[in-house]
């Protein structure tokens, strides 16, 4: 990563079917991985919903693309925030999150875990390093 | 837009990708190519298996930087570079070989 690389968050707050905002937001970042910047997501309020595992779209007739996530690490997106209190209001927990991973091409290539569950207080720290945020 | 292959229809969109990811079979990769004076050989097909092992998987098509890395990883070295796919798919090789796989075009490509 260049020393030009700016800071890019992308903050996702909305369940992922319903409207178009989720897979529209996880299309952005996979064009923009190719730009070379330093790109995190954040998982707040429903949008934590977006990393449960088990989606079953059948129903519904729209596409499940939670796979789609499984692929950020190979475009070097292994930064996603998950928020702690937007889990545990919904009665969730880590266990219910997809397992996410990326090879560390530092660290001859081991997987490692790309979600960060983080509380609001370092969210808040996060979000004031960045160059970017863009919501979704 | 559409094409027929032995008096069954494919339906495709405005750029010739097919339009529904469950008509494909090798014939239609094989007239594709022919359409674009391609010959597929196994090296074509091993990129083409590829992509669509990797969309099932992944629900995407890979972004170029992302399928070369990846082809890299899994046939080796001397072909995951950017020339060697290219030889193998000058219109480049998401876009193309994307096409001849069913898939459709690479989210981010133009």
């Amino acid at each position: 990563m260049g020393n030009g690389a700016k800071k890019f968050m992308y903050v996702n707050r909305r369940a992922p079917y319903g409207t178009i905002y989720a897979l529209e937001g996880l299309e952005v970042v996979l064009i923009g991985a190719a730009f070379d910047q330093d790109v995190c997501m954040a998982f707040v309020d429903d949008g934590v919903f977006q990393l449960k595992k088990g989606q079953d779209t059948n129903e519904s007739n729209m596409k499940n693309f939670s796979p789609t996530y499984r692929a950020l690490g190979d475009y070097d997106v292994n930064k996603l925030y998950v928020e702690k209190e937007s889990l545990e209001q919904r009665g969730m927990s880590e266990d219910d999150l997809l397992e996410l991973t990326y090879e560390d091409e530092e660290d001859d290539y081991k997987e490692k875990p790309s979600i960060r569950i983080v509380n609001k207080e370092e969210l808040a720290d996060l979000m004031e390093q960045q160059d970017v945020i863009l919501n979704y | 837009m559409a094409f027929e292959i032995g008096g069954k229809s494919y339906e495709t969109d405005e750029e010739g990708y097919l339009a529904n990811l469950a008509d494909w079979n090798p014939e239609v990769a094989g007239y594709m190519a022919k359409e674009d004076d391609c010959d597929l050989s196994d090296n074509h097909w091993e990129v083409i298996n590829f992509l669509r092992e990797y969309y099932e998987e992944y629900q995407i098509a890979p972004a170029v930087r992302v399928l070369t890395k990846a082809i890299g990883k899994r046939l080796g070295k001397e072909k995951g570079n950017s020339k060697y796919l290219y030889e193998l798919f000058p219109y480049g090789p998401a876009k193309q070989a994307c096409k001849y796989a069913g898939l459709p075009k690479p989210t981010g490509c133009v």
